[in-house]
């Protein structure tokens, strides 16, 4: 029958089969605007020389942010504690230089990633059986949980005066690690630029796709035969990883740590940029993490003491007119352009 | 001959409140079952508790004789049991083609793969889009779900359900929420269902259920008030009494 179907099939109905075919087929080839963060980050190089210490911080934001967008935008996992991960991952690399002598920068990085995404495994694996208010609770409880032991633990952790003056060897064993950052600058530039093109494959992928299935309809997802908590705790697992690399550099850059990498004050932090930015789209990650801290940076210049005004004031009029971030906004601008260009 | 699908005495209660009480059904291969009953009888119930969305307080449920009563929904999905929703469960913020691949992938444990592109593997966009234009779909096929009217969407509910390459489909009222001016759409689709699938359809319009079902099962108040072919059914005047009557004059 699907023979005689498809021979009968007029010219037409061949041209909108290959039509809708061609869309999937090309969804995830890299188109050139892709290209312009990379081209800024770069440039950046050179414009502010001065301010790379800065940018090392926005760089490693933005790759916490990324992992977040993995769960929070593709999978629709809502969490307030994902700073758990990035802390993880920072103590790691800190614990690690200090009582093992693992002073190895790029190892030490994959190390704490590892530590944060085991331990978002058993994690992930409990409480992914909850959505919702739930889940959001549970999220919150473990980041309080993991920085309450941390200073119950203060002779180990160095609590919340931290571990200072932490040591790793020169990148590759060449590159020292100079006052101005640009060492580092270019090392997290490195670092994010790796983690950016597996999370885009990951997205891309038929796990991608079952990710953003489970985001939009559970049920139907149950009903297809998808084994749907081994993909949330997969994708869980593989989030926290990414924050733990992420909470790693933020370590290694500084040369220093506290128990504020815990804080819920970081957790709230991370998913502010990304609703600011987009949710569900990777670049989203990029620019609500650029905008919030240069923001913050400029605004805590002017004002010491009423920059959060500031902060308050850009989220209030986001979400009254760019209630899918920044890059939805840039979306309805364009179809705005484009209707108005052809009448 | 095992039966595709055999429910032997489920029951299942909420608190105090017995929603199925002792249901017996048995489908063989390629039947053709409806399941009928007034508002409340529990039919949907029914179909959560073979789906396994439900678990019953008690009894079992059998697919081709494998008793799956403890199975997850999707271990049934994936030894063949399908279904639709009563009201539309798709990805509303997906195209049309985007939720038959997803199907597809499931089905065939494609979605286990996080490095090749989704779109890489032209033989389930092909699928995808046979099974899309077996229902006249692909012209809607990069069309968000949300944007199809509800007619429309429905169809895609059920070439969901076919996309699973089912051996047993229930059919939740397919047709429930379509514009009368739509309805023929989803019939012809239902009756020209593979023959060798069972298929149990629950059904309010009696017009659909005696052109369709070779047997109906009447339920009322939970409980199977009995079975029969489309005649015996029709001639029984209980069956009148408790719902024909009410509803429809037919015949």
């Amino acid at each position: 029958m699907a023979a005689s179907e498809s021979m009968t099939r007029s010219a037409e109905g061949e041209a909108a089969r290959s039509r809708a075919a061609e869309f999937l087929l090309r969804r995830h080839y890299f188109r050139w605007p892709e290209a312009l963060p990379w081209l800024i980050a770069i440039a950046c190089f050179f414009v502010f020389p001065d301010r790379m210490t800065f940018g090392s911080q926005l760089l490693i934001m933005i790759m916490f942010a990324l992992s977040l967008d993995l769960i929070l935008g593709y999978a629709g996992i809502v969490t307030l504690g994902h700073a758990a991960f990035f802390g993880l991952g920072a103590y790691t690399v800190a614990l690690a230089s200090m009582k093992l002598g693992w002073t190895e920068p790029i190892s030490g990085v994959f190390f704490g990633g590892a530590v944060a995404g085991l331990v978002g495994i058993v994690v992930g694996w409990f409480i992914l059986r909850y959505r919702g208010l739930t889940l959001l609770m549970l999220t919150i409880a473990f980041a309080a949980m993991l920085q309450e032991g941390g200073n119950i633990r203060s002779d180990f952790t160095g609590g919340y005066d931290g571990l200072p003056g932490l040591t790793f060897d020169p990148l590759l064993g060449r590159f020292q690690y100079d006052l101005y950052g640009h060492t580092n600058y270019w090392y997290t530039l490195a670092a994010l630029a790796v983690v950016f093109f597996v999370v885009r494959r990951i997205v891309y992928s038929p796990f991608g796709q079952a990710l953003t299935g489970i985001r939009e309809n559970v049920r139907r997802m149950h009903a297809i035969g998808s084994p749907v908590h081994r993909r949330l705790v997969t994708v869980y697992a593989i989030s926290a990883t990414i924050a733990g690399m992420a909470g790693a550099l933020f370590t290694q850059t500084n040369a220093y740590v506290t128990l504020t990498v815990f804080d819920f004050d970081a957790s709230a932090k991370v998913m502010v940029m990304l609703i600011l930015g987009g949710t569900g789209r990777l670049y989203g990650a990029f620019l609500g993490a650029a905008v919030y801290m240069i923001f913050e940076d400029k605004l805590s210049k002017m004002s010491p003491t009423f920059w959060q005004f500031g902060i308050g004031l850009m989220l209030v009029l986001a979400v009254m007119f760019a209630n899918r971030g920044l890059l939805g906004l840039g979306d309805k601008i364009r179809a705005r352009l484009a209707r108005w260009r052809a009448p | 001959m095992t039966a595709a699908l055999d429910v032997k005495g489920l029951n299942r209660s909420f608190g105090a409140l017995h929603v199925t009480r002792d249901v017996g059904l048995s489908l063989e291969k390629g039947a053709r079952h409806a399941l009928i009953g007034p508002n409340g009888a529990g039919k949907t119930t029914l179909v959560n508790l073979i789906t396994g969305v439900l678990k019953p307080s008690s009894g079992n449920v059998l697919l081709n004789g494998e008793d799956i009563t403890g199975w997850s929904q999707a271990e049934r999905a994936r030894r063949g049991l399908a279904r639709t929703f009563q009201i539309n469960q798709l990805f509303r913020g997906l195209t049309v083609l985007e939720n038959l691949c997803m199907t597809i992938g499931e089905r065939d444990s494609n979605c286990n793969n996080m490095w090749r592109s989704a779109g890489a593997k032209r033989a389930v966009i092909d699928e995808a889009l046979d099974h899309l234009e077996r229902l006249r779909l692909v012209d809607d096929a990069l069309k968000l779900v949300r944007e199809l009217p509800y007619g429309r969407q429905r169809l895609v509910e059920i070439a969901m359900a076919l996309a699973q390459k089912p051996r047993v489909l229930l059919l939740d009222e397919p047709a429930a929420g379509v514009p009368s001016s739509e309805t023929h759409l989803i019939l012809d689709v239902v009756a020209a269902l593979d023959p060798d699938i069972a298929v149990l359809i629950i059904e309010h319009d009696m017009d659909v259920v005696f052109r369709f079902a070779r047997e109906i099962t009447v339920l009322v108040q939970g409980a199977v008030f009995t079975t029969g072919t489309p005649d015996e059914i029709q001639r029984n005047e209980k069956v009148r009494e408790v719902y024909l009557g009410q509803e429809h004059h037919h015949g």
